[in-house]
C-alpha cells in the first residue's frame, strides 16, 4: 500500500474518536429540538447548555458570553460585520493587518468599499508579527474595532496577542474610547496556545472545530457581556437573536468535546511537534538549495512549516508530491480561483517569485518521525525535477 | 458506514480516492504529461540546434514559457520543438502537448501550427479546468512567437503577425489584450469585464467594442457560445 503523510492539518484535522463518540446520542436518539419544551427537546437543551459551561470556563468566561455559530468564517464576520454596522455611530475606523484570514480581510474589505468605512491594514514584518506599537500608532479616536488573528494560518507565526490587547485596553481608558473593541481569530492558535480571553484582552475571540480534529461547520465566537452586534441572520431566539437557527446539538457537543481535549493536551502536543517541525525544516534546508522558510524562526506554532522552492510554482510540486501520498498545501496561485499569489507572502515583502513557489506543511497529532524523513526523502527528486523544467532562475538576492 | 458516492460532475479524473467516490481535478491525458513530459529543453539550448525562440509570461504572473524551435527551411515543417515552463499542472501539460501536436507526423507547417487554438491544446488533453483555461494559452502564444521569430530572422518580415495591443478605452487605458486576459480569467460578462479592467466606465461610447471583444474572445477560447 502507498504510504500516506497528511500535512495539511491549517486546513482540517481528522475527528478524535472521543469527540465522534460525544456526538453519536444527539446525531440518533436525543434528536429533540433544543426550543421544545418536552423531554426530548430538554435533552437536547442540557447538552448545549453543558458544552457552553465547559467551554465558558476553557476560555474564562461566562455562558453568556459564547455564541455557537457555523465555523470560524461566519464568527469572523459576525464580529467584523455585526460589531461595526451595530456600533458605526460610535466611528467608522476600522484596523486589522495585511496577513489577516480571508473571512476577517473581505468583511472589512466589503465595510470599506460598500459601507463608508475606513480600514486600516497593517503591515507585518518580514517574519509576519505585527507589534503593539504599531497597532497603537494607528488608533484613532474614531476607531472602534481591531482584529488581529493570533496566529496566522499560512505562515504560522503567532502574533503577541496579550500584548495588543493590554495596549488596547490602556488606550481606551486613557482616551475614554468605550466603543473600541480588539477581536482575535483564534482558530489556528487554539490546538496549541492558551485562551484564557481575560489573559489575552480580547473583547472577542474566533474558535472554530475543523483545525482542533472536531466537527467541520462548527464554531463559535466570543463576546464579552454588554457588547451589542448586528446579526447576519434573522428568525428565531435562540443564541440570543444574535444568531437564530437550531442549534447544531452534536457539532456544539463536538466542538466543546474537541476543545478542552486541544486545551488539555496542547502543551504535550508542542513538545511531541517541535523537534518534528525543526527536524522538517533542517531536513529541506539541507536537501535542497534555493529555499526560503516564511514565518518567524521561533514565534511560529508548533506544526507549521512554510517554505518556498524557488523556481518551481508550488501547485505543480503539490501534485507531484501528492502522487508521492503527501497531502499539502499552497497559498500561491493556480489553487485559488483568483490565480493571485498568496496575500500573506506579498504582505512578508517579498517578490511574486517567493509566493509562488510557497508550501505549507502543517503536522498534527498523527504526525511521526518517520513522516519527516520519508517528506525528506521524496521531497528533493521532484523539486529538482521541476526546477529541470522551468526557464526560471531566481537570483538569492531576491528570497535571502 | 460507506456510501454509495457518484464522481464529481465535470471531473474525469485519475488520481481516485480508495473509496473511489473522488477524483482529482486533471484528465488522465493532462496526468500522463505532467508527470511525463515530452520534448522540453533537458540541457541549455545550442546555437544551431534551433532556428526560432519565443517567449511569454513572467514568474512574477504565475507561468512563464520559453520555447525553442527548429524548422525546415525548404519546407516550413517543424522539425523539434523544445520548451521549458515554470508554472501549474495545467501549465507544464498543456505545452508538452502542444510540443506534441505541432511535432506529430512530419511536423506541421508554421501556418498550420498558426491556426493552432488553444481549444485545440485543450481537446487533446481532454479538458482542463475552467479556471485553467488560461495555461493552455500561454503555449498557444509563445508558439506564435516563435513563428514570428522564424519569419524575422528569415526576411521573410511580410509573414509576421503583429500582435501589438489596441487601445479600445483611451479614458480607462484598455486595450483589447487587457479584455483578452479578463475574458481567459473568467470574466464572461460586460459587469464581470468592467470589475476587472474599468473599461467604458467612464467611457460608455466603447462598450458596444468591449461587448464584441468579449464575445470573440469567448468564442476563441471557450468554443461555439
Amino acid at each position: 500500500m502507498k504510504r500516506e503523510v497528511y500535512l495539511d492539518h491549517a486546513a482540517t484535522t481528522p475527528m478524535l474518536p472521543d469527540v465522534l463518540e460525544a456526538m453519536l446520542p444527539y446525531l440518533t436518539h436525543v434528536y429533540g429540538n433544543p426550543s421544545s419544551f418536552h423531554s426530548l427537546g430538554k435533552n437536547a437543551k442540557d447538552a448545549v447548555d453543558e458544552a457552553r459551561t465547559l467551554i465558558a470556563s476553557l476560555l474564562h468566561a461566562r455562558e453568556d458570553e459564547i455564541l455557537f455559530t457555523s465555523g470560524g468564517t461566519e464568527s469572523d464576520n459576525l464580529a467584523v460585520l455585526g460589531y461595526a454596522r451595530k456600533n458605526q455611530a460610535q466611528g467608522k475606523h476600522l484596523i486589522t493587518t495585511q496577513i489577516e484570514h480571508h473571512a476577517v480581510l473581505e468583511a472589512m474589505m466589503h465595510l470599506e468599499k460598500k459601507e463608508g468605512f475606513e480600514v486600516t491594514y497593517l503591515p507585518p514584518d518580514r517574519d509576519g508579527l505585527v507589534s503593539a506599537q504599531q497597532v497603537e500608532d494607528a488608533l484613532r479616536p474614531d476607531t472602534i474595532l481591531v482584529s488581529i488573528m493570533s496566529a496566522n494560518n499560512e505562515i504560522g507565526t503567532i502574533e503577541p496577542i496579550a500584548e495588543i490587547g493590554n495596549r488596547i485596553q490602556k488606550w481606551r481608558e486613557v482616551h475614554g474610547r468605550p466603543a473600541l473593541l480588539f477581536h482575535s481569530d483564534a482558530c489556528q492558535a487554539a490546538e496549541y496556545l492558551p485562551l484564557d480571553t481575560q489573559k489575552l484582552h480580547v473583547d472577542m475571540l474566533t474558535l472554530n472545530g475543523s483545525k482542533i480534529y472536531g466537527p467541520k461547520g462548527t464554531g463559535l465566537l466570543f463576546v464579552k457581556r454588554g457588547i451589542k452586534l448586528q446579526p447576519l441572520l434573522f428568525g428565531g431566539a435562540q443564541e440570543r437573536s444574535i444568531r437564530p437557527g437550531t442549534e447544531n446539538v452534536a457539532g456544539v457537543v463536538g466542538l466543546a468535546r474537541a476543545l478542552a481535549i486541544a486545551q488539555r493536551d496542547r502543551e504535550g502536543q508542542e513538545k511531541r511537534l517541535l523537534p518534528l517541525r525543526e527536524a522538517l525544516i533542517r531536513g529541506i534546508q539541507s536537501s535542497i538549495p534555493k529555499t526560503r522558510l516564511n514565518g518567524h524562526p521561533t514565534a511560529r506554532l508548533p506544526n507549521n512549516v512554510n517554505m518556498s522552492f524557488m523556481d518551481i510554482e508550488g501547485e505543480a510540486l503539490i501534485l507531484y508530491l501528492d502522487e508521492a501520498g503527501i497531502y499539502v498545501s499552497t497559498g500561491s496561485a493556480c489553487t485559488s480561483a483568483s490565480l493571485d499569489p498568496s496575500h500573506v507572502i506579498l504582505a512578508l515583502g517579498l517578490p511574486y517569485e517567493v509566493a509562488h513557489g510557497s508550501i505549507r506543511f502543517t503536522l498534527g497529532r498523527s504526525t511521526t518521525q518517520e513522516d519527516m524523513d520519508y517528506v525528506i526523502q521524496k521531497l528533493p527528486p521532484l523539486v529538482a525535477k521541476l526546477r529541470a523544467l522551468s526557464p526560471v532562475n531566481v537570483e538569492p538576492k531576491y528570497f535571502a | 458506514m460507506s456510501l454509495p458516492l457518484r464522481p464529481i460532475a465535470g471531473t474525469t479524473g485519475d488520481v481516485t480516492a480508495k473509496n473511489g467516490a473522488q477524483s482529482w481535478f486533471y484528465t488522465d491525458v493532462v496526468k500522463d504529461h505532467f508527470f511525463h513530459p515530452r520534448n522540453f529543453m533537458v540541457e541549455d539550448a545550442r546555437e544551431g540546434d534551433y532556428n526560432a525562440i519565443g517567449k511569454v509570461g513572467s514568474p512574477a504572473c504565475g507561468d512563464e514559457l520559453r520555447v525553442w524551435m527548429k524548422v525546415d527551411p525548404e519546407s516550413e515543417h517543424i522539425q523539434d520543438f523544445r520548451w521549458k515552463t515554470f508554472g501549474c499542472g495545467s501549465a507544464i501539460a498543456s505545452t508538452s502537448m502542444a510540443s506534441v501536436m505541432v511535432t506529430e507526423g512530419g511536423g506541421m507547417t508554421l501556418e498550420a501550427a498558426r491556426a493552432l487554438k488553444p481549444q485545440d491544446i485543450m481537446d487533446r488533453l481532454g479538458g482542463l479546468p475552467a479556471r485553467k483555461f488560461h495555461c493552455s494559452v500561454l503555449c498557444d502564444k509563445a508558439l506564435r512567437d516563435a513563428i514570428n521569430d522564424y519569419y524575422r530572422r528569415t526576411g521573410q518580415f511580410d509573414k509576421i503577425v503583429a500582435e501589438s495591443a489596441r487601445l479600445i478605452d483611451p479614458v480607462a487605458k484598455v486595450t483589447d489584450h487587457d479584455i483578452e486576459e479578463a475574458v481567459l480569467e473568467g470574466a464572461h460578462t460586460l459587469e464581470l469585464v468592467q470589475q476587472k479592467t474599468k473599461v467604458g466606465i467612464g467611457n460608455p461610447g466603447c462598450l458596444p467594442a468591449v461587448e464584441e471583444l468579449i464575445r470573440f474572445y469567448k468564442e476563441k477560447y471557450f468554443g461555439a457560445v
